[in-house]
């Protein structure tokens, strides 16, 4: 795998994580959306998603989840991918120009508008919710008997 | 990239309804041949193979692709447009490529007595759908029709099969016609 | 004699209004928008994914209210709803030792790396109606403690495996039988059971889990690990060559350990049985974990003792509640042609029966 090919899963699976509406408001600030044309029109689907058996074992479909993809490709042939859990078809649209930018010249500056401000709030939700269940984490203490010297 | 990927439906809805719409009349009047529309795939697939890909195909069906039709172009367009692995000849829910390259017909599932639809669907590329030459005739045809088959002998072997058997989609250009296991030939 | 009629498009109509009225209830009262219903009731969202087989929580949501909280009739929304949409593809398994957990509970080991990790439970509370919660505009705060956010938290049951005193779970490269693609036939292997029962209704899986518990083919079941919260969806693009992440979703896995005497087969051990429902459902999971353990008598040797809970066909065929809602509601519909015949043959025998030894009562 790739340096290239780890960069491009670390990007889709950012704008994939983020919240319904993010990356397209990221994108129409960013002022960097160019003129595309459309390979596969947003459409929504479903994956159906696997679990483990015994978490470790054999494969089983758990249940489905709805999907939503769209392909673009840019005035210099670049193509790009969204692929995003749920069903908003602007999101997909939104994240496959992403992806075809990111590819192009224009990538620092895509980068920077969208992909660190993405980065940042996922950590700050990440770590915000992991803070909450630390803080139910039990701490044990044993109960010292009640012989004194 | 970008030129292999074109070519889809551009309105999927609406198109593959109107295809979907052909393929029943193909299917549903041996021997008849209707125009289909919609799809741009690349070489050497025809417009109508192309339809019948894009309207057919799906996760689900195994696409077995013989001969030249086994090309890297055919295989990216195929698995973006419809994301249909691409299989064996004896595991394919459909099978595309020339007469010669599909054959021998022993290779293809044929289906079981319990599920005769568990059986291959093969669409044949060929130069041209002329209404003339092998006598049809069976469900959906009112007195007989004709068309120009490649091989009357194994088809009708095929036939012998029923309620087994293989269905074939004949395609050239942008037309499709078709010939289910239930057409008596000749 | 019985003539067929047509009718009834009015009633239906204004059937169908008054229910969209009586849906809204009184207008004094402010609206539910599907966004609070996310939100704020959200265990029934949850409930509705995981029966339903989908996990969208808007849409659970909104199938919520549209059933006026019939948690069932939304459930059914749901599954009619999927078969409208063209499926993708299959997701790589997910991996839930990389789960962001919002809850971590073992019942078998105090200490463990990881810790005991409570997460916003039910189960210290004292079930005493909160009058509180009548009045409105609390927001409450909840409280936070430093932690590394990315750590992983290893599966208790790779301490036992370590001594070889449980059965391992082995990685297995077959492709797994899928329900909503093929009908359900008996027997089912274990893959198609853990789909079955990880959408059957919660209602039912409790019961059946709890008649293990009560002595129908009890199976010593502790709770190994029980743990809610969020994992990555991977899915291979072929366009693109490489797996990559689609999203994120919750999910509640627990893992029994289950003492086990050996068998023919089998050494002495502990076993396992496991629960992955989508969602925060807790006695769901655990529910499916002492089924999945009950329904794997055959292949851990053991003795069938005739329990409900091993009997596949009975679990499996019964614990769908779309299925079973279908067939039980459809006898309200009109049987009218059914039942003349009933009646026909009811009064035939009786004029029957009357003639051979009660003339009297023929009259």
């Amino acid at each position: 795998m790739t340096n290239a090919t780890e960069a491009r899963q670390h990007w889709l699976g950012l704008m994939a994580r983020a919240p319904d509406g993010r990356v397209a408001a990221l994108l129409t600030d960013s002022g960097l959306a160019p003129t595309f044309d459309t390979l596969r029109a947003p459409e929504i689907g479903t994956v159906m998603v696997r679990g483990r058996m015994g978490a470790t074992g054999g494969a089983f479909n758990l249940s489905e989840m709805t999907v939503t993809r769209a392909s673009v490709s840019l005035a210099c042939g670049t193509v790009g991918h969204g692929y995003v859990a749920g069903r908003s078809k602007p999101g997909a649209e939104a994240a496959a120009l992403i992806d075809a930018i990111l590819q192009t010249e224009k990538s620092g500056l895509a980068r920077d508008a969208i992909l660190v401000p993405l980065e940042n709030e996922e950590t700050a939700r990440k770590a915000e919710r992991a803070k909450k269940a630390a803080a139910t984490k039990v701490d044990f203490f044993t109960m010292v008997r009640g012989e004194s010297d | 990239m970008a030129a292999v990927l074109e070519g889809g439906f551009k309105d999927a809805p609406r198109d593959a309804s109107h295809a979907f719409r052909g393929l029943m009349t193909a299917m549903a009047r041996p021997g008849t041949c209707v125009d289909v529309a919609g799809a741009v795939p690349p070489a050497p697939l025809s417009v109508a193979a192309g339809v019948v890909l894009l309207t057919l195909c799906d996760p689900d069906t195994p696409v077995y692709l013989a001969g030249a039709f086994d090309c890297d172009d055919v295989r990216t367009w195929l698995a973006f447009h419809t994301g249909a692995p691409i299989s064996t000849a004896q595991t394919c829910a459909f099978a595309l490529g020339s007469w010669d390259d599909l054959n021998p017909l022993e290779a293809y599932p044929v289906g079981t007595a319990q599920y005769p639809d568990r059986s291959a669907t093969l669409i044949v590329e060929r130069q041209s759908l002329v209404p003339s030459g092998v006598t049809l005739t069976g469900p959906g045809i009112e007195r007989q029709a004709a068309l120009n088959l490649p091989d009357p002998a194994a088809l009708a072997a095929n036939h012998r099969l029923f309620p087994l058997g293989l269905d074939f989609i004949f395609t050239a250009g942008s037309q499709v016609a078709a010939l289910p296991r239930s057409t008596r030939i000749g | 004699m019985y003539v067929a009629v047509k009718g009834g498009e009015r009633a239906i109509d204004n059937a169908h209004a008054w229910l969209a009225e009586e849906r809204r209830g009184d207008t004094s009262v402010a609206e539910l928008s599907v966004a609070q219903i996310r939100e704020q009731l959200s265990l029934a969202v949850n409930r509705v994914m995981a029966e339903g087989s989908l996990y969208d929580p808007d849409l659970a949501a909104l199938a919520i209210k549209q059933a006026r909280g019939d948690l069932i009739e939304a459930i059914f929304l749901i599954r009619a709803y999927r078969t409208t949409l063209p499926r993708f593809g299959y997701s790589e398994p997910v991996d839930t030792t990389r789960m962001a957990c919002d809850r971590r509970i073992s019942a078998t080991f105090k200490d463990l790396p990881g810790g005991q990790v409570l997460g916003p439970t039910f189960d210290y509370t004292h079930r005493l109606i909160d009058f509180a919660l009548a009045a409105e505009g609390e927001v409450p705060d909840a409280p936070t403690r430093d932690t590394d956010p990315d750590a992983s938290i290893p599966h208790v049951m790779e301490f036992l495996n370590s001594e070889g005193l449980i059965e391992e779970a082995l990685p297995d490269p077959t492709e797994p039988p899928d329900l909503t693609r093929e009908p359900l036939e008996i027997p089912a292997e274990r893959a198609l059971r853990l789909q079955s029962l990880a959408r059957s209704d919660e209602g039912f899986t409790l019961g059946m889990a709890y008649s293990t518990q009560r002595g129908y083919g009890r199976n010593h079941a502790f709770v190994g690990e029980l743990r809610i919260g969020t994992v990555a969806v991977e899915l291979d693009i072929p366009e693109l060559g490489f797996a990559i992440e689609i999203g994120e979703m919750t999910v509640t896995e627990c893992e029994t350990v289950n003492q086990f005497q050996g068998s023919k087969t089998e050494p002495p051990q502990f076993t396992r049985g496991y629960g992955l429902v989508v969602g925060q459902c807790e006695r769901k999971a655990i529910s499916v974990a002492l089924v999945d353990r009950a329904l794997r008598w055959e292949e851990l040797g053991e003795e069938n003792v005739g329990a409900p809970a091993q009997d596949s066909e009975f679990v499996l065929y019964h614990g769908d509640n779309i299925q079973a809602t279908g067939f039980l509601e459809h006898i309200k519909l009109p049987h009218y042609v059914d039942f003349q015949s009933e009646l026909e043959l009811v009064r035939k025998l009786r004029r029957e029966a009357g003639a051979m030894e009660l003339p009297e009562a023929a009259e």
